[in-house]
């Protein structure tokens, strides 16, 4: 078990190696100069070659590569271009908003999810189990901010029941925060939700299948555990599965949503960082983001064996 | 199929109408998803003839509801919401088509290689392990952000991370027949190794590969809009689904069709693509299509 863990663990660090290659690589082997892209398209030939030398781009790229890993390592991300302040520091003023977002939209996504696919493989064929067909058929088409802009349109233009969009901080009170994120986390949740239920339904049929489930149902099991502590927890490892693999769905659904809701959250720093060509921002986010990501699923791979005490390594 | 039925199809030659519509009975959601597919592509292909001026500006008839002039209304510069959405088509058919086919070329090439020489194996795996640690959204938006804004590179940059997905798929079924019978044959009586790859293992990959396009197409439709939607994708003055939506966030309330028409237009044809894809799926690979 140790010696697996230690194995996923350099495999992980392995492949945030490979990440921030790639990353670093994107800068600086893309057509054009950065030089040139982060001084604008008015700068003069000076302005350009006083940014080469500030960035050190004058260096071999193995060089470069190392020094701009050295300063990540030690949480040094760069430097905003626009602003001139830390991209770990930009980062860390908006990140409340967006791990709200998206902790809430995990939560009530997951145990919707949940409940959902396993009252529609129970029901096989019910209109609960058509409702799930219904919603994950959109939840795959409509785009997220599509669905968000309808949500608005109904809910907060038409109906006047919440807010129009924003942010409150959760410590100006409870009630404002979550008024403010019930609607992006719905947008943002639907596609989960889909693809979740989809698949702990198709587990739970193929469990609820087995000849001890009908053991369980013969000797007067409850339905409710028999659902839930003989089909559910033996569907785990799917399912667990599924909800790693959908975190990405997840960080790119919260960039599109924080721009449709006006959420200041990290996704709003790199939309904006776009049109402004502020790279270490761009660079930045994406590194987290995929580092996020990458933690996530060594978690959820870390869980199979707590789930599944079959699996032994 | 019982035996009735194989020893009539063998008296009578099926004809041609019903077998369709057999065909349409059987896979109702092939059928349908070709069907808008169809319909959308020739109204994107024929839009100059009779979609109307989709740039020109009128201020003067700025955000008008729709009517019998400009059926879907106007947008805040007014344009005519129906003629931009038509040709907002083009676009969207295009790239999904155009990163679906690039992203299956390579990832189809990569893939072979990968799964059959074992040392390019574990390199070319990592590689794609640490692509697919960047979410696609995110690494479309560095790709697109550091060029110039064309519809090209927006297809380049959807087209990266869908890669290591058609690599995955074509590398495992590479592996799964690699030590087949068939194949260890054509090794044994001195084939050439191209001739292996491409006569005995590359039509394995074919049927899964068919439905992965469609899926690749479909998120590559779903990937440029948002791209558009957030400043990064094709050029603004470009009518494009994801653009007439970020052009018009403002109006919501105003004028809700600026954004529900190219909105509705895009899940259609997402919907479409997806239903294809699960129809195709069902036929072309029936143990995957139980576990979904």
């Amino acid at each position: 078990m140790l010696a697996y863990i230690a194995r996923r663990l350099a495999s992980t660090v392995l492949v945030m190696g490979i990440v921030a290659v790639f990353i670093f690589l994107l800068l600086h082997l893309s057509p054009g100069d950065p030089a040139a892209i982060i001084a604008g398209d008015n700068a003069t030939g000076e302005q350009i070659a006083a940014i080469r030398k500030q960035l050190g781009l004058d260096d071999a790229l193995p060089v470069q590569f190392f020094r701009w890993l050295t300063a990540v390592l030690r949480g040094d991300l760069g430097i905003s271009i626009f602003s001139n302040e830390p991209v770990l520091k930009l980062i860390g003023q908006r990140i409340e908003p967006t791990l709200s977002l998206a902790l809430t939209t995990l939560f009530v996504a997951v145990s919707l999810a949940v409940t959902f696919g396993v009252v529609a493989a129970w029901k096989v064929g019910s209109w609960i189990d058509r409702l799930l067909m219904v919603v994950s058929v959109i939840g795959f088409s409509v785009p997220v901010f599509v669905v968000g802009y309808m949500l608005i349109y109904v809910f907060s233009i038409t109906l006047r029941w919440l807010p129009v969009q924003g942010y409150s901080p959760i410590d100006q009170g409870l009630w404002p925060w979550i008024e403010r994120l019930i609607l992006p986390s719905i947008a943002l949740g639907l596609a989960y939700v889909a693809l979740i239920a989809r698949i702990t339904r198709t587990t739970m049929l193929d469990v609820l299948a087995e000849d001890y489930i009908r053991t369980a149902r013969a000797k007067g099991v409850a339905t409710r555990s028999m659902l839930l502590k003989h089909a559910l927890k033996n569907a785990g490892v799917p399912i667990v599965k599924v909800i790693g693999i959908g975190v990405a769905l997840l960080i790119g659904g919260v960039v599109i949503t924080e721009t449709v809701f006006n959420i200041p959250g990290v996704g709003r720093l790199v939309v904006d960082a776009i049109s402004k060509r502020d790279y270490p921002i761009i660079q930045g986010v994406i590194l987290i983001f995929s580092g996020v990501y990458v933690l996530v699923n060594l978690l959820v791979d870390l869980s199979y064996t707590l789930l599944d005490p079959r699996i032994r390594y | 199929m019982t035996l009735a039925a194989t020893s009539e199809a063998v008296i009578v030659a099926p004809r041609p109408r019903a077998g369709f519509r057999r065909f349409a009975r059987r896979n109702p959601t092939i059928v349908a998803g070709g069907f808008i597919l169809t319909l959308i592509a020739l109204l994107a292909i024929f839009a100059p003839l009779f979609a109307g001026d989709a740039i020109t500006m009128n201020p003067a008839l700025r955000l008008r509801p729709p009517s019998q002039t400009n059926w879907l209304g106007t947008d805040h510069l007014g344009r005519d919401v129906f003629a931009r959405t038509v040709y907002g088509a083009r676009i969207s058919l295009l790239v999904g088509l155009s990163v679906s086919a690039m992203s299956i070329i390579i990832g189809l090439n990569i893939g072979l290689i990968s799964g059959y020489f074992r040392k390019v194996d574990a390199v070319v795996m990592r590689l794609m392990d640490g692509l697919m640690a960047i979410p696609a959204i995110l690494l479309a938006i560095a790709l697109v952000a550091l060029t110039r804004s064309s519809v090209s590179t927006v297809i380049f940059a959807i087209t990266i991370p869908e890669i290591p997905r058609v690599v995955r798929l074509v590398r495992a079924v590479v592996l799964g027949v690699r030590e087949a019978p068939y194949v260890e044959a054509a090794i044994a009586g001195g084939t050439p190794t191209w001739k292996i790859l491409l006569r005995h293992i590359l039509p394995n990959t074919i049927a899964p590969l068919i439905v992965q396009a469609t899926y690749i197409c479909a998120s590559a439709i779903l990937i440029e809009a948002a791209l558009s939607f957030l400043g990064a994708g094709t050029p603004p003055e470009i009518p494009t689904w994801g653009n007439m939506i970020a052009q018009s966030r403002l109006f919501l309330s105003r004028a809700p069709w600026t954004i529900f028409a190219p909105g509705i237009a895009l899940a259609l044809v997402v919907l479409a693509v997806n239903l294809l894809g699960d129809g195709l799926r069902d036929r072309l690979d029936p143990r995957l299509a139980r576990r979904m």
